[in-house]
């Protein structure tokens, strides 16, 4: 302070016309590029608040115009929650989920590992046809998969069909799973080798702790696969409704209740909010997956 | 111990390999390779399901390429997908991670916003869609009609059906945002200050500076679209669905495509043949078209240098 004081001249050295130029030049940018974001902002999060409105509208309401409920009616997510069935598609999504993401990870861990870490012949292809079928569209094979699960072992009308794949590794987390492990130094491995770890003890102590983020991420993923998951229930689960997911529920809901926008709105809202809310308990792992998937490795 | 020979050892690591990557041995043998065979087996079988497979040579084949009316309209489809949807969120997903790099104050909270559309559930994002760009209830159509500007039919008019997919595909567009955000904090800055000491515009900047800095990135962006418009199948069905207007419940029949065979796509085709015209054999002719179609981008994903990272370590 004393400084300060001691030098007033310097305070009030007037700024030099170049220094004022950029300075006002900065400030505009600023303006410009916060008014661009919270444009952007009101076309990314206006959608969820169009939705949230028109769900506690009464039902006359929502088939008008009106942007902001008259009576807000909290009742209707009591009305969703009452339709049969919206808590068994709930069980179900989160047997779904819950279990083929356990299934995922427990089964890709070690292929991934042995992807990023062995050395055999072969290696490579196996590597290539990981990503081909990553890349595979679901309907490719989704013929013989239907006439296999339903005709020869009977079980479309559950979630079997889907569930049990995944006991048997899946492409996308084994690929992100290997990117992840890959950055894992070998020094580690060698250590825990000369310590006398035999490859299994290598993993489970001294990878898996070190994997923790990409196992998050890849589990992050998978539940969110199931849980957006249309075309597979849609195949094995449809002809029967005790078998619904939300996700494919949700459309038959909006069947049941036609011109109800705002019970279908509501009904939309409870089936985003589960996603919403996991990725923000667990947004730095998702995020962390978003960018292995192919950027960095 | 002396027993144990440099053959034994190479036995062991074998075995050892074979352990580890059995659940995805079999996965591949049984989820990918044995109905891949299959698939291509009956698309040259007359099947329905209930009477045995029997030979009908390359009858599907011509029926699938000459007859089925929906073939060529949903390979229309994913071209203009293709040349509109995924070019515009590439060129949207990099304006948004551009701007989200650029902003300083409250950078997480507007990043949050900008990410979480990508997370909601395909159905219900386009659940929410169908609502919002209801011509007759909409709220968008009611903020159009009432600043004057037409207000188009969207998800009820054919021409708009696929801009108004591609308006809900660019609300999603958090994944690119975050990978090409990700991209650009990559680029050296020493670049930028030499180009702007050389006075180089800003235009110019992004021209020589940023864009052969990410252009992997963009052509990885480019190619990933691509494959996933291959596979884009709720969206549109849903989207159609509603918008028709006849859905009784899920499972109903329902022609797929409205309005006028405007959204179909090259999946949706393998369930109306499969599911609903039982003509199994038709429906794998289109799911090899897919298959085909989806390795081609792959192999041009993988052959790309650094992109996928297969060199090992």
């Amino acid at each position: 302070m004393t400084q300060v004081l001691d030098k007033p001249v310097e305070l009030r050295t007037p700024v030099s016309p170049a220094e004022r130029t950029a300075r006002r030049k900065a400030l505009l940018e600023w303006i410009g590029v916060h008014s661009l974001g919270v444009a952007a902002a009101l076309f990314f999060t206006l959608p969820f608040v169009f939705v949230f409105l028109t769900s506690l509208m009464s039902d006359t309401q929502a088939l008008s115009r009106d942007l902001i409920p008259h009576t807000w009616e909290w009742g209707n997510y009591q009305k969703v929650f009452d339709t049969p069935g919206f808590l068994t598609w709930w069980k179900n999504t989160l047997i779904y989920a819950g279990l083929g993401t356990v299934l995922t990870v427990v089964s890709s861990i070690p292929v991934a590992y042995a992807l990023a870490k062995f050395r055999f012949p072969g290696r490579n292809l196996s590597l290539m046809l990981v990503i081909s079928m990553m890349m595979l569209p679901p309907q490719v094979i989704i013929i013989p998969m239907y006439l296999f699960w339903a005709k020869q072992l009977g079980l479309s009308g559950t979630l079997w069909p889907l569930i049990i794949p995944m006991a048997f590794g899946d492409a996308f987390s084994i690929f992100l799973l290997r990117q992840f492990l890959m950055t894992i130094p070998n020094e580690y491995l060698d250590a825990a080798r000369v310590d006398g770890c035999g490859d299994l003890r290598t993993l489970l102590k001294v990878v898996l702790p070190m994997a923790r983020p990409g196992i998050a991420a890849v589990a992050l993923f998978q539940f969110f696969y199931a849980w957006n998951d249309y075309f597979g229930p849609q195949i094995y689960a449809s002809e029967n409704p005790g078998a619904w997911t939300l996700s494919y529920g949700l459309e038959s809901f909006k069947g049941a209740h036609h011109t109800d926008w705002n019970l279908t709105m509501a009904a939309t809202l409870l089936v985003m909010a589960p996603v919403i809310l996991v990725f923000f308990f667990a947004q730095k792992a998702f995020v962390e997956g978003v960018t292995l998937t192919g950027v960095k490795g | 111990m002396s027993t144990i020979t440099l053959a034994s050892k190479r036995r062991r690591a074998a075995l050892r390999t074979l352990a580890f990557m059995s659940p995805w041995l079999i996965g591949f043998a049984v989820f990918f390779a044995y109905p891949l065979i299959s698939t291509v087996y009956f698309s040259f079988m007359h099947y329905d399901g209930f009477r045995p497979p029997s030979w009908s040579g390359t009858k599907n084949w011509t029926y699938v390429f000459n007859d089925y009316p929906y073939f060529w309209p949903a390979l229309r489809n994913t071209l203009w997908l293709v040349l509109v949807m995924v070019s515009l969120r590439v060129v949207f997903g990099l304006g948004v991670g551009m701007l989200i790099t650029k902003i300083r104050t409250g950078t997480g909270v507007f990043r949050t916003l900008f990410y979480l559309p990508y997370l909601a559930p395909p159905v219900a994002a386009t659940m929410a869609f169908a609502f919002l760009l209801n011509p007759g209830t909409g709220p968008v159509n009611a903020i159009l009609d009432k600043i004057g500007i037409p207000a188009p039919g969207w998800f009820n008019d054919p021409t708009w059906s696929k801009p108004a997919l591609t308006l809900l595909a660019l609300w999603g567009v958090g994944d690119l945002m975050v990978i090409f955000m990700a991209a650009l904090l990559d680029v050296p800055r020493e670049q930028y200050e030499a180009a702007e000491l050389d006075g180089a515009s800003a235009w110019q900047r992004f021209r020589y500076v940023t864009l052969p800095n990410i252009s992997p990135i963009v052509m990885f962006a480019v190619v990933t679209g691509v494959i996933q418009t291959m596979q884009y199948y709720t969206q549109p069905l849903i989207a159609g669905k509603v918008a028709s207007g006849v859905i009784q419940g899920a499972g109903t029949q329902f022609e797929p495509g409205y309005p006028e065979k405007s959204t179909l796509t090259l999946p949706q085709l393998v369930y109306n043949l499969g599911f609903q015209r039982f003509d199994y054999g038709s429906a794998c002719v289109v799911a090899l078209v897919l298959f085909a179609l989806s390795m081609v981008f792959t192999a041009f994903l993988m052959r790309r240098r650094g992109g996928l990272n297969l060199a090992g370590d």
